[in-house]
């Protein structure tokens, strides 16, 4: 996989409600970084979400400009920005097997998907569970899949919804080490929200709070 | 008659024009080019079809159209023939004038005169058919006749229907001989006798024949009704149907739908003598296990009314050589024989039989006879149907006196 | 079409100027008073009714076994034709009829059957007894759909925390949010109520009949003069049903206001066993008395003579079957070919509205009220003005213009079904999609449909089993040539033999019931080895 190395540039962002500015934000985040965004609920972190992922509600305005890079995405359609989203919940098409959920992420004309599959699912330690049921996965594992479809997709950028909350504890510092480490390696810029201070320390990037 | 439009009236005329080569009606009295432009044709029968032996007959027509003169012909199944009248008025204020649904109406009384009047048939015809001679229509004048009105080579006849009582010999022994009669039998017997409700043909029929008889036949029921007369004329059948009601069928709060719910009624055990316009209906009925085989069939003493049904064309029939084919083969002695056999129908036949040739008339020679149907000696008690307008105005009357409970 | 001759002009005819005398002849009708007076309240109390019930079951209900039975029971129930429902019922509860005859002489001691006008009863009660069957189930499949986004079992289950009884628990919490979903189904249920044309002959009263049967009556009047009163009739009935819709909600206004006090009074269990008890039972009972209308006609479908008061048919036989068999292939064709193109029609182009609403984020269609309108104005009148609309520009009756016809009917149904399910799909499945990269289409075609396979069926089977139970539209638009199962059946009902009526309203209901089943299984089936998916089903 050819990292993408590129920054997320988020330019005089304001995001209005019927007049109202719900939301400012005008910052960069690097390759590899993680920017935490913290705070109470009903701040804006799920529209600043929806904003950056191109599913924000026609009832909100946006002002600012959104760029990967040199490229300008905030007139793109959602499908074309790549920027990838994980979930609370991982999400996993239950209508899909495991290895179709990996597929899914797989861009359509590429070579040797089944070894692409194989190779992730043994990534994460779950190699053989191709045609499994997601909903006969623990929760663990099935946030290890949803991670790697995530990756399987060559995003850019990478947007987490308080992607560990579900899990307990000991789960949650594994899946920190592995979400993180990816990310990292993979050099996407990352946007991650949550309200667990733990989250934040091990994103070990700048943290924003909001409202 | 102005079409709404002229603009949409040249439109579809022009259209029509451009898609079908020009349907001039045939000309009746050239029988040969009758036939040969009927062949090949689809002809659109509108015929009510509540009754499936009726069905089944007109599936054997089909069969013998199609293998005798090519034609192809389509039952299409009514459940009042009102719906057909109904579809050729709109064709016809819609400016359809020679593409119409409809080839063949099965039709008589009350519809016809209503067609008629607005000119929604085409005609004349029947008089041309060449099994029509085999009617004799100079010795049987209800052929040309319909409730009174002359049909005028407007429609053909087909088939012969008389209003029949029958009733459940288990239930009761000694049905009622007259009108007068039946007054009594109701008192002694509550709740086992009715009639549909109107405006259904066969109840306004009873109500027709109740008052042919209280009045001693009046001679003004067969001309058109005269207003300032008619209260005085039908008084009898008011103060008789007066004391009648409350002996009926749930006292004559609620009436029977049609003539056959009297049937399912009687096979619920809920009545026990009803009547019917089919003298081989109770046979039939006993026949399909509707009706116990103790149901016998009977006619009034001083008769009961009869009429002739028909068939007619309507006057924007693309098939009207087809039409005129079919309604010539109903009248043939086949046909004709077929329709009353109780193994088919038991619809009677229109033609004077005495009259046919010898082979012809071996066809209706039927040997089956039915313990349940009406003996054939006792069809000679027709009376003749009064004039249309009586029915709609005895209608509008039952309604406005009994109309609401 | 029909506004035209209620005011007199209908050249044809002679009608060349504009006057009110229709009007007058309509109103010196004997009777009309009654008849509206009865559409109205039919209409009105048969709602209520319905409502009550399945609320009242709803409330009742706690996800024990005898529950999820009833559950399961009553969505074919909305597969059987109002037609056949009404045939089987109407035997059912006559002084002749199935319950008579099982309880005599035994209980009775009848030997002949009482003298009772309970069928075609002038207070309508049957009606609306028959009414009620078929709109239960269809309210509480409404429900069904529209309940798990409420989250209904939380909200109860906070509610008995703080001391309230189980049933009155869900009657505070979840009722007031469940009705506004459900606002438009009720909505068709009345408009259907007060226009009801083929229940109302078969058990409706007689004189005077309800409105709807009466202006049919004059719409076929050989005295073609009729057709004025028989328009004006049209335009009134039109008129009972905006009254009646109307009522109804002036109510909801008034019980909204009323409730308000008893919704925070903070009483917990008063009436609690009058719910849990009564909202089984009735369920239940409805549920019994169609299944018994049903073995009603079965029974019939294979009787020989049936004397009263015998508890069975004297003999069996196959005659019956028999004979409509070979007559009824063509009809079958025609109902499926019919059938399956309206839905096949209808689910793209509600699924493609629905679809584009959810992508552009779109609030709830404003113009939904036009998609009823087929429902609320009644069929007789509208259907006669399109057949000679159709006739003026040249459109001969066919099989495109029936099913034209019948996608009137069956796109609200089709969309009513679904809407809810599509809008409460969890947004992010397809955001999850797209933020893998994958083009919109490929997020409708490969995640949105599949996740909503079951709802779409569902939603399929029940306009497919609109389109089979259509009468008039078949017969006018059809030009009488396109003959189906259910035309054969009111045709065959004319003449009156009950056992053959009975062979044709079963064959009316197979087909949709076929299609329920179909739409139960095929989930079943393709999801074998998903275990979600199946839960969802």
């Amino acid at each position: 996989m050819t990292p993408n190395r590129q920054a997320l540039r988020i330019k005089q962002m304001t995001i209005t409600l019927a007049g109202e500015t719900l939301l400012t934000m005008h910052r960069d985040i690097a390759p590899g970084e993680v920017l935490t965004v913290m705070g109470p609920s009903g701040s804006g972190k799920s529209t600043l979400l929806a904003y950056l992922a191109g599913f924000l509600s026609p009832a909100f305005q946006a002002q600012g400009a959104l760029y990967l890079g040199d490229k300008r995405l905030d007139a793109l359609p959602a499908e074309q920005r790549g920027i990838g989203l994980l979930f609370q919940d991982p999400m996993l098409f239950p209508h899909l097997s495991v290895a179709g959920n990996l597929r899914f992420g797989l861009p359509h004309h590429a070579n040797n998907k089944r070894q692409q599959v194989a190779k992730a699912l043994e990534q994460v330690g779950l190699a053989g569970f191709e045609n499994r049921d997601p909903a006969t996965l623990s929760g663990g594992q099935q946030a290890r899949v949803a991670l790697m479809r995530l990756l399987l997709s060559q995003p850019r950028a990478v947007l987490l919804d308080e992607p560990f909350s579900k899990l307990d504890t000991t789960l949650r510092q594994e899946m920190r080490a592995l979400v993180f480490g990816q990310l990292r390696e993979a050099g996407l810029p990352t946007l991650l929200v949550t309200h667990d201070e733990a989250d934040a320390n091990a994103a070990g990037g700048p943290i924003i709070a909001l409202g | 008659m102005k079409p709404r439009t002229t603009l949409t009236t040249a439109v579809a005329t022009a259209m029509l024009s451009l898609a079908l080569p020009a349907m001039a009606a045939p000309d009746p009295t050239d029988w040969d080019a009758v036939l040969q432009a009927a062949e090949g044709q689809t002809v659109y029968w509108n015929a009510w079809s509540g009754d499936s032996r009726t069905n089944r007959y007109i599936a054997w027509v089909s069969e013998q159209m199609q293998s005798t003169y090519g034609v192809n012909v389509a039952h299409v199944k009514l459940d009042d023939t009102g719906s057909a009248v109904a579809r050729v008025l709109g064709e016809k204020q819609a400016g359809n004038m020679d593409d119409g649904r409809i080839d063949l109406i099965w039709i008589n009384g009350e519809n016809f005169a209503a067609m008629r009047e607005q000119d929604l048939l085409f005609g004349p015809f029947a008089e041309s058919l060449p099994n029509f001679a085999l009617t004799h229509p100079d010795e049987n004048p209800e052929v040309v006749t319909d409730f009174t009105l002359p049909t005028e080579g407007y429609e053909s006849p087909w088939g012969k229907a008389q209003i029949t009582f029958y009733y459940d010999s288990a239930q009761t022994e000694t049905p009622p001989q007259s009108i007068a009669d039946l007054l009594e039998w109701a008192k002694d017997n509550p709740g086992q006798f009715s009639y549909p409700r109107i405006p259904d043909f066969t109840g306004s029929t009873f109500l027709k024949q109740a008052l042919i008889e209280l009045s001693n036949q009046d001679d003004a029921l067969y001309a058109p009704v005269v207003e300032a007369e008619f209260a005085e004329i039908t008084a009898p059948l008011w103060d008789y149907l007066d004391e009648l009601h409350p002996h009926l069928w749930r006292s004559g709060r609620s009436f029977p739908e049609s003539g056959p719910n009297l049937r399912a009624l009687m096979s619920d055990g809920e009545l026990s003598l009803a009547f019917s316009f089919y003298p081989t209906d109770a046979a039939v009925a006993v026949m399909e296990y509707e009706l116990p085989e103790s149901v016998r069939s009977y006619v009034l003493e001083d008769g009961t009314l009869g009429n002739v049904h028909f068939v007619a064309i309507p006057f924007n029939s693309p098939h009207k050589a087809g039409a005129m084919a079919l309604a010539n083969f109903l009248l043939s002695p086949e046909a004709q024989a077929q329709k009353q056999s109780l193994s088919m129908w038991g619809d009677r036949t229109v033609l004077a039989v005495s009259r046919l040739d010898e082979n012809d008339k071996a066809l209706f020679e039927q040997g089956e006879s039915h313990p349940s149907a009406l003996p054939a000696d006792a069809l000679s008690n027709t009376l003749a149907e009064p004039h249309p307008s009586w029915m709609t105005a005895l209608q509008d009357a039952w309604l406005q006196r009994y109309g609401v409970n | 079409m029909v506004l035209l001759p209620a005011f007199g002009y209908l050249p044809v005819l002679g009608g060349n100027t504009f006057h009110l005398e229709a009007w007058q002849t309509l109103w010196a009708h004997a009777g009309l008073q009654r008849s509206v007076l009865l559409s109205y309240f039919s209409g009105l109390i048969t709602a209520l009714e319905a409502l009550f019930i399945v609320v009242l079951f709803l409330a009742a209900s706690q996800g024990t076994l005898l529950d999820r039975a009833i559950r399961r029971m009553v969505s074919p129930l909305l597969a059987i034709p109002h037609a056949a429902v009404a045939f089987g019922l109407a035997f059912l509860i006559a002084p002749s009829g199935l319950l008579v005859r099982w309880a005599s002489p035994g209980l009775t001691g009848w030997e002949r059957p009482p003298d009772l006008l309970i069928v075609n009863d002038p207070l309508g009660l049957a009606l609306m007894a028959g009414l009620i069957l078929k709109e239960v189930p269809f309210l509480l499949l409404m429900s069904l759909a529209a309940l798990p986004q409420l989250r209904p079992e939380q909200r109860v289950t906070v509610a008995r925390s703080l001391g309230y009884a189980p049933g009155i628990a869900w009657m505070k919490c979840v009722f007031p949010a469940l009705y506004p979903l459900i606002r438009l189904p009720v909505y068709a249920v009345i408009a259907y109520a007060t226009s009801v044309v083929d229940m109302a002959l078969i058990l409706g009263p007689t004189l005077p009949p309800t409105l709807s049967v009466s202006v049919l009556t004059w719409f076929n009047d050989p005295d073609l003069n009729r057709r004025f009163m028989a328009s004006a009739g049209a335009v009134l009935q039109f008129g009972v049903t905006l009254a009646a819709l109307l009522t109804w909600w002036l109510g909801e206004q008034g019980v909204k206001r009323l409730c308000q006090r008893w919704l925070a009074n903070g009483s917990r269990a008063s009436g609690a066993t009058a719910i849990a008890f009564g909202g089984r039972a009735l369920l239940l009972a409805i549920t019994l008395l169609a299944i018994s209308a049903l073995a009603g006609l079965v029974l019939f479908s294979v009787a020989g003579f049936w004397r009263f008061p015998d508890a069975l048919p004297g003999t069996f036989t196959l005659d019956h079957w028999l004979r409509i068999l070979p007559s009824v292939a063509k009809p079958l064709i025609n109902t499926l070919s019919v059938g399956l193109a309206a839905t096949l029609i209808a689910a793209v182009l509600v699924v493609a509205t629905l679809e584009h609403a959810a992508r552009y984020q779109l609030p709830a269609w404003r113009a939904q009220w036009l998609l009823y309108l087929p429902l609320i104005v009644p069929q007789v009148a509208f259907l006669f003005g399109l057949v000679v609309a159709a006739e003026s520009v040249a459109i001969r009756p066919q099989q495109a213009l029936v099913v034209a016809g019948h996608l009137l009917f069956v796109v609200p149904y089709l969309y009513l079904s679904l809407s809810e399910a599509y809008r409460r799909l969890d947004p992010r499945w397809a955001q999850v999609a797209l933020s893998l990269g994958v083009p919109s289409w490929r997020a409708f075609w490969q995640v949105r449909l599949p996740l909503l396979l079951a709802p779409l069926l569902t939603a399929c089977a029940v306009s497919l089993a609109v389109s089979i139970g259509q009468y008039l539209p078949t017969l006018l638009l059809g030009g009488g040539r396109i003959s189906t199962i259910t035309t054969e059946a009111v045709a065959m009902a004319s003449g009156g033999n009950r056992r053959l009526v009975a062979v044709l309203a079963l064959l009316q209901t197979l087909l949709p019931f076929i299609g329920f089943s179909l739409a139960l299984m095929i989930p079943r089936l393709v999801w074998a080895k998903r275990r979600q998916m199946r839960g969802a089903a």
